[in-house]
């Protein structure tokens, strides 16, 4: 499992192969920006198109009119009040649970140790439930207690899969145990709530896109422009960490006060994606895997990580309007239905690679 | 199968051996465990009636509510209790067994989402209303997920291992369960009942579905248990078996078949309940030993003890309303697989 995560093996500098490698790592540089630049091209092409489909489509050459305050009242009301929201909400949601991802794909050295496979993100769910079935308050409140129930399941599985040092199954198999559990809770938390608050509760458990407004975008817009350069600048420090506690302190490190504070900013991502779009399962677990297939480079990959999560979610919001259109379903079941496909896919595919 | 094969006769070391006798005599007690569970399922409810009164409408239904609600609620609602709880502990120590695996459940390997998927899809995209119809598909769903489960668990150099099979009933359980809910959300009208059934409820279901799926749940039960010395014959390895003259494929196939006919029967009833097997499988073997057909045979009594008292648990959890019986198992069985998992060795069955 592991291999696929671990740096290579770098052998003895010898003079000869120097300006070998460091061809070599020009070129690994130069295709990482590629895939960044090629990502984000798709990013915006995307975003154009979902900002114009819908149940009054609008033309590209409008949509981008209207974006430069240059359209038809009409457009501009369908654009800023309906689908800008709902864009930017996917774009911004995606983007945190790549990264979320990435960083503790990276910490765990485990493609499996991502938020929503062990539980983080339902632990994140949890907390916002009780803030808004038992407790109440608004968007502030619940994104606290989302926060808190986050990292109260991250605590938990941590501490339960603690036996003299944590192995990386073990973490993953008592995740899967937690989130079993906190499934549970959140299925007894919608039923002993009243009826039209459990309705509203149940779609958003699925993970939903529809109806976001501008107060979503607002949250998610403040909180990540605090959490994503505060990743970006710990990064080096998870690269580092990859290498192993013992050379990432001799590079002076400070080990687990790094550890600590990547392990809360990637929780604080991924609960501020789950307040505003629910649990959507897969996004965390699949953008640092493809974006890392994509650019063939070592190190968590946080940047190409996130760009990834955005489009994958912007897309799978996309499918999820338009495939049974008029039917519009939760983005979370088209990226919980796909995401297992890929989750099997990557399963075996390690197992064909290693012997474990 | 009528190889009467003797139980390996060393029991594991540091563990006390124990008897033919006292393990008959766990098995009474079992029962008796049983017999108090039925009777306060059928007399605790939200509707308090005496349990004297209970016992006389019992014997002597006399048109009155209280009879009604003991006659068409409470009976149908235990008795489907002992036929679920049953199939589900007796599939989760059949997989346990012939996968070798410590974490094999009905509901973690992905074999319920198969059955529920399949069930959607009858409901949904065929129409199929009936119970009678639709069980089949519970059975070729329940089947098809079993198989794709250990297939990708088996896949590449080494076999399966108890790990790699609960991570990949974890992806196919996700993928399949998301799957559903988009077939749920196509046809809401359609899928009315269907939701209700998609919980893993107890209640709510009258006595036509217990006799339409009884047959089969006894079938699944009587392959389990004549199974049970074939499958001590194979505990120490396929090869072992064959030494003892019995054939490991042949086996594997009738406990496939036997998993199938009783995990396919309690989801298309009552919907998909998950932890049952895992736990009351683990308890019987912490009981009875290493010994397959004790194990059998007190998983089959155990089974309904358990989801019997996790529904009780849940009419009392939010008294006068209800939480279902899948929910309350779940919040049980977390506690036991993360316990199995931090064992020092998983692979130790």
């Amino acid at each position: 499992m592991n291999t696929a995560l671990a740096p290579r093996p770098t052998g003895p500098a010898h003079p000869a192969r120097r300006t070998a490698r460091a061809r070599l790592a020009a070129r690994r540089r130069l295709r990482v920006l590629a895939v960044g630049a090629a990502l984000t091209a798709a990013l915006t092409a995307a975003t154009i198109y979902a900002i114009g489909t819908g149940e009054f489509d609008i033309a590209p050459a409008d949509v981008i009119a209207t974006l430069l305050a240059d359209g038809s009242k009409a457009h501009e009301f369908i654009i800023e009040t309906l689908r800008l929201p709902r864009v930017f909400t996917a774009l911004l949601v995606g983007a945190a649970l790549g990264m979320a991802g990435a960083v503790f794909q990276s910490l765990t050295r485990n493609p499996l140790g991502s938020p929503d496979i062990v539980g983080f993100t339902t632990g994140a769910g949890t907390g916002a439930l009780i803030q808004i079935l038992v407790i109440g308050g608004g968007m502030a409140a619940v994104a606290t207690g989302a926060l808190l129930g986050g990292l109260l399941t991250s605590l938990a599985v941590y501490l339960l899969a603690y036996r003299g040092g944590v192995q990386g199954y073990r973490l993953v198999l008592v995740g899967i145990g937690v989130n079993g559990g906190l499934v549970a809770t959140n299925a007894y938390l919608v039923a002993r709530a009243e009826f039209a608050e459990s309705q509203v509760a149940v779609t958003w458990l699925a993970g939903n896109l529809n109806g976001r407004t501008w107060e979503h975008v607002n949250l998610l817009a403040l909180t990540l422009a605090a959490l994503i350069p505060l990743t970006l600048a710990l990064g080096r420090r998870l690269t580092l960490l990859e290498l192993g506690d013992h050379v990432a302190t001799g590079l002076g490190i400070r080990v687990e006060r790094a550890r600590l504070t990547l392990i809360l900013t990637g929780v604080a991502l991924a609960a501020m994606a789950t307040v505003a779009a629910g649990p959507v399962p897969f996004v965390a677990l699949a953008a640092p895997q493809l974006a890392r297939r994509l650019t063939r480079a070592p190190g968590p990959g946080l940047v190409p990580a996130a760009l990834m999560g955005a489009l994958l979610l912007l897309l799978g919001d996309l499918l999820a309007q338009r495939l049974l259109a008029p039917t519009l379903l939760p983005v979370g079941v088209m990226t919980g239905t796909l995401g297992g496909l890929y989750l099997a896919w990557l399963l075996v595919h390690e197992w064909r690679t290693t012997r474990r | 199968m009528a190889h009467t094969v003797a139980p390996p006769k060393a029991a594991a070391p540091g563990q006390p051996r124990r008897g033919g006798p006292a393990r008959g005599l766990g098995l009474l007690l079992a029962a008796a465990l049983l017999a108090l569970a039925v009777t306060a399922s059928i007399s605790i409810g939200s509707k308090g009636i005496p349990l004297g009164d209970i016992l006389s409408l019992l014997a002597d239904p006399d048109g009155s509510d209280a009879a009604m609600i003991v006659w068409e609620h409470r009976v149908p609602r235990t008795l489907l209790g002992v036929g679920v709880g049953a199939s589900l502990a007796l599939a989760g120590a059949l997989m346990q067994s012939l996968t070798r695996n410590p974490l094999a459940d009905p509901g973690l390997l992905g074999v319920e989402a198969g059955a529920v998927i399949a069930i959607a899809s009858a409901i949904g995209l065929l129409g199929l209303a009936g119970l009678p119809q639709y069980i089949w598909f519970s059975f070729a769903g329940s089947a098809a997920a079993a198989v794709i489960v250990y297939l990708l668990g088996a896949s590449g150099k080494s076999a399966a291992t108890p790990v790699r099979l609960a991570l990949a009933g974890t992806a196919v359980s996700a993928a399949l369960a998301s799957a559903t809910q988009a077939l749920v959300l196509i046809d809401r009208d359609a899928f009315e009942k269907f939701r209700h059934w998609g919980t893993g409820a107890l209640a709510g279901h009258d006595m036509s579905v217990l006799t339409r799926v009884a047959p089969f749940m006894l079938a699944g039960l009587a392959l389990a248990l004549a199974l049970g010395p074939s499958l001590n014959a194979i505990a120490l390895g396929d090869d072992a078996g064959r030494a003892l003259g019995v054939s490991p494929g042949r086996i594997r196939l009738t406990g496939a078949l036997a998993v199938t006919l009783l995990c396919g029967a309690a989801t298309a009833a009552v919907g998909p309940i998950g932890f049952v097997g895992l736990i009351v499988a683990h308890a019987a073997r912490l009981i009875c030993g290493p010994d397959e057909r004790w194990i059998l045979a007190y998983s089959a009594i155990l089974g309904p003890v358990l989801l019997l008292t996790a529904d009780i648990a849940g009419r009392l959890l939010l008294w006068p309303g209800e939480l279902e019986a899948g929910i309350v198992t779940a919040f049980l069985g977390m506690p036991v697989f993360i316990a199995l998992v931090r064992r020092k060795k998983i692979a130790a069955l």
